[in-house]
This record gives C-alpha cells, sequence and structure tokens, in this order.
C-alpha cells in the first residue's frame, strides 16, 4: 500500500514559514490569500497500513508541535500526479 | 567526578563539551552505538547535528542505542544535561517537556546573550548567584531552531514548579522562545536542557566564562554526595 503522509505545524503554534510564504505571494500579485501554513509530505510503501498511525506518532511526527493526515493511494511505488 | 560526553554522527560541540567538563573532573566521549555509560556521575548530550537532524532535529538520534542508558541513568536519577542539539534530542526522548522549534526569524543566529539564572534549586544551577541584582551569564547561542514552545497548560506548569532554570534576559529572546525560556529541567530536576553553549563559555582566552557555572554546579552537587 502506498500513503502519503502530510505534516503541519499544529493549529495555533506560530509558523514563521507559512507567515513568510504569505508575505511573500501578494508581491507576485496573489493578493487574496490567508492562513498559509507549510509542512511536510512524507510517501511510504507499507504493507501493514494499520501501523501508520503508530508510526506517525513515535517518528514521523512530534504530536506536541505538529498534526497530520494519513492518506491512502493506489499504485504501490508510483506517485500520483 | 566522571562526566561523559555523547558522541554521534554529526555531533560537532562534543571535544569542546569535554574539554569544559575536564576543568572539574574525568571526561569521556561516549559513543551513540555503546550501551556502556562507563559508570559516568553526569551525561552530556552535546550540540551539533545528530543523525544529520533529518526527519526533524533530535528526532533520529533519541533511538540511538546510548539514549536508552541515558532514559534509564536519567529514571535512576542521574544528571543528563542537554546543550542545543542535545537538548532538542532530551525533548524529542520525552525526558524533558515542551519542543523547540524553528526561530521567528527563521535564520541561524549565531552570538552572545545574556542569560538570567531564575533558579539555583538544582544540580545544574546550584552553583549561580540568584540574589538580585544577580549577575547575568553571558554565553553564546549558535542555532536555527532554538524557539522553545509547550502547550499552554504545561508552560503554566512549569513555571509553577519552577523548572525553567535560565531565562533570556529581557530583551534578549533570540528565537521566539515563549516567557523567554532559555533552559528547562525534568520535574525530578536531574535532566535540563537548553540552547545556549556553556561549553562554549568557559575560557577567558575567548570570552566571557559564564558556562563555567552550569558545570562547577553539577561539580559542587556530585562532590556532596547528592546524586541518587
Amino acid at each position: 500500500m502506498r500513503a502519503r503522509v502530510l505534516v503541519k505545524p499544529k493549529a495555533g503554534i506560530l509558523d514563521p514559514q507559512g507567515q513568510a510564504v504569505e508575505r511573500a505571494l501578494p508581491a507576485l500579485g496573489f493578493t487574496g490569500v490567508r492562513n498559509v501554513h507549510v509542512g511536510r509530505l512524507i510517501e511510504l510503501d507499507v504493507e501493514d497500513p494499520g501501523r501508520l498511525p503508530e508510526m506517525c506518532q513515535r517518528l514521523l511526527t512530534n504530536p506536541l508541535i505538529e498534526d497530520y493526515e494519513i492518506v491512502e493511494t493506489d499504485g504501490a511505488g508510483s506517485s500520483p500526479a | 567526578m566522571k562526566f561523559g560526553v555523547i558522541r554521534f554522527p554529526g555531533s560537532c560541540d562534543e571535544v569542546d563539551a569535554q574539554l569544559a567538563c575536564k576543568r572539574f573532573g574525568e571526561a569521556v566521549i561516549l559513543w551513540h552505538g555503546d550501551r556502556d555509560l562507563q559508570g559516568v556521575d553526569a551525561v552530556v548530550v552535546p550540540g551539533g547535528f545528530s543523525y544529520g537532524d533529518y526527519l526533524r532535529v533530535g528526532a533520529i538520534a533519541r533511538f540511538a542505542p546510548v539514549m536508552e542508558e541515558v532514559a534509564e541513568f536519567a529514571a535512576a536519577g542521574g544528571l543528563v544535561l542537554g546543550i542545543c542539539n542535545g537538548f532538542q534530542v532530551l525533548c524529542e526522548a520525552g525526558l524533558l517537556p515542551g519542543a523547540l522549534l524553528p526561530n521567528t526569524s527563521l535564520r541561524f543566529i549565531f552570538r552572545q546573550v545574556e542569560l538570567e539564572i531564575v533558579s539555583s534549586e538544582s544540580p545544574f544551577t546550584c552553583a549561580g548567584d540568584t540574589t538580585p541584582p544577580a549577575p547575568r551569564l553571558s554565553i553564546p547561542i549558535k542555532h536555527t531552531t532554538g524557539r522553545y514552545y509547550a502547550p499552554d497548560a504545561e508552560l503554566a506548569r512549569l513555571e509553577a514548579a519552577d523548572q525553567v532554570l535560565l531565562r533570556y534576559a529581557p530583551g534578549e529572546n533570540p528565537n521566539g522562545s515563549l516567557n523567554d525560556i532559555a533552559g528547562v529541567c525534568n520535574e525530578a530536576r536531574n535532566v535540563f536542557g537548553l540552547m545556549p553553549h556553556p561549553e562554549h563559555a568557559v575560557d577567558p582566552l575567548t570570552g566571557p566564562t559564564g558556562g563555567l557555572t552550569i558545570f562547577e554546579s553539577i561539580r559542587a552537587h556530585v562532590a556532596d554526595g547528592a546524586l541518587v
């Protein structure tokens, strides 16, 4: 099973990276953008997707500062466009 | 007394830490893959970029074989000092509360900071003077990920329990740390982490010597036989 783990800063924690991106967009004419947050994408092939939450809790994320979302995708080994 | 300084792949401050420790006792390097703490009285988890800091700072180093021993050592009351990356590793390992986030400036910061000892009731600050007007410690920082964070309730608990041992002096907070926190200890007060580098501030040849207070405190504590 191919899976994606989307990791983002926990809501309410200051995210200077997101803020920097948010400030940069209007300079290019992209107005009307708010609440930008920059996170991390981890893609992996996993034999037992049932163990993904534990992997997220113990290594892939720090639950104190990050939220995550597990997305299971088709096509092992390939990354959908 | 005997200090042990851990060397991970990617550590870079372990030699300075060892030299600082040697001013106060014997000091050996402990390899990350070993499980033998060699009978040390105190463990120093040094600065650097352990295991490349891949994924998150300190995230992978916490699973090093030596860290299992450090966790047991700490649980038995042994003294553990985490400096910079070592602080990050101890937070990831759950030996210290909270986490370190990227500096609000998103920049690597390398400069001298002024610190105030908040509490001298610990093995790491007992040699410090907190009588007003208490002298500040001048110690360098060098990090990108040093913004101390703990959830509100946890932060209130830390403050109430006097676990914040070091604060950046007013106006000195370099990285956006909550409550100007530069260093915290665990509830049992035998594990301490700080972002500034006391091991780089021990020789008058190279600048202020505020870092001596931390190592001298550990020595005095151990000499008093207070070690469990």
